[in-house]
Parts: structure tokens; C-alpha cells; sequence
């Protein structure tokens, strides 16, 4: 964090126990990492040159998660908390989006691949 | 040419094995690739849709594929 940050927003997602009602044991993560790797930098380029933004760490798990473990953590410093709190809706938003990384949900009578089917 | 396709996520279990390979014709798109998959592989044609990537980028469909690049076939992605 700089002197000059004004304010850090920081999105932790975490592994939640049900999807539609459905209890979930567990999600797998995997990632094409060179290629998942290059499209994060890519959306911290694009956030850092539409806002003012100071300091942005994305952080992406893969492997076995279970419930209340973290795959995913965004932070971004700014100035002020406009550019902080856009920014980091932003990578989210768009890391879901462009990312490739995968996750798979395992229910107690079998497993899903998230987003694959319509 | 013989290529080979990296697959992730539900296209591991299509395809059954994490790699395969293909045979294209030499100047080959990326829409050749796609039409030559859903052949060999129609549950592909059931996905919500799916991308080929050329060299870490997602590529476009009249895009050409060389032998020496590395494709990957990028099912919709679940990430965060």
C-alpha cells in the first residue's frame, strides 16, 4: 500500500455448501496456466488504465477446495474508494469471463462441471 | 498435419484424456478444427459454446493453424 492510497478494496470469494439447494462437498479448480496467467495480466492492464488505480493483486487457487476455502482473492488500492471498488468489481467481473480456469461442483449424487451446458 | 489439442474441464472427459490429436489439412482454420471436433466428438456441439486457443490467445474461427502452434480447446470457463 502506498502513502498515497486512500483506500484498499479486497473481494474474497470463498467456496460456498449449496448451489440451487443442492449441498456441495466440495469444487475442483483447474486452470490452462500459462494462458489463465496471461489474461489476468491482461485485465490488470486494462484496469489499471481506465482507472487511477495504485497497487491490484488477483490471486486464483486450483485443486480440491471444500466449503469455506478460498479460491479467488482481488485487491485494488486507489486514491479514493470509487476507483478502488469499480476496479475490483471490474477484474472479477471480467476474470470470470476470460479466464481459463475451470470448476467443477461435486454434490453428493455426482458432479458439474459449472457453466458448461446451457 | 497431425496437431495436437490440449483439453480442460468438461473437455477432458469428452475427449477422454487431458491431449489428443488430429489430422488437418495443411492450411487448416480454426473453423476447420472446430467443424473436424464436433465430428469425431458431437456432445462438443452441446456445450453452452467453447473457444480454440492459438499460442495462449484466444483464437478467431478464419484464423489459420501452423503445425508448430499450441492449441487448446477452452470450454466455457467457471473461474473466481
Amino acid at each position: 500500500m502506498l502513502p498515497e492510497s486512500g483506500g484498499i478494496d479486497v473481494f474474497i470469494g470463498t467456496v460456498r455448501n449449496a448451489t440451487k439447494g443442492k449441498t456441495v462437498l466440495r469444487l475442483e479448480f483447474e486452470a490452462y496456466e500459462k494462458m489463465a496467467i496471461a489474461e489476468m495480466e491482461k485485465i490488470a492492464a486494462q484496469a489499471l488504465a481506465k482507472w487511477p488505480v495504485q497497487k491490484l493483486l488477483i490471486y486464483h487457487r486450483t485443486g480440491v477446495l471444500a466449503v469455506g476455502e478460498v479460491p479467488v482473492i482481488i485487491a485494488v488500492s486507489a486514491a479514493h474508494r470509487d476507483a478502488a471498488f469499480e476496479a475490483c468489481r471490474y477484474v472479477i467481473d471480467t476474470l470470470k469471463q476470460t479466464v481459463p480456469i475451470w470448476k467443477k461442483e461435486i454434490f453428493e449424487d455426482g458432479e458439474v462441471w459449472v457453466a458448461a451446458h446451457p | 498435419m497431425k496437431i495436437n489439442i490440449l483439453a480442460f474441464g468438461i473437455a477432458k472427459d469428452i475427449f477422454g484424456g487431458s491431449t489428443i490429436s488430429v489430422e488437418l489439412a495443411n492450411d487448416a482454420s480454426v473453423y476447420n478444427l472446430k467443424y473436424s471436433l464436433e465430428q469425431q466428438y458431437p456432445r462438443l456441439k452441446k456445450l453452452a459454446t467453447y473457444m480454440i486457443a492459438v499460442n495462449n490467445e484466444y483464437a478467431l474461427p478464419e484464423d489459420t493453424i501452423y503445425e508448430t502452434d499450441e492449441i487448446a480447446i477452452i470450454p466455457p470457463v467457471s473461474g473466481g
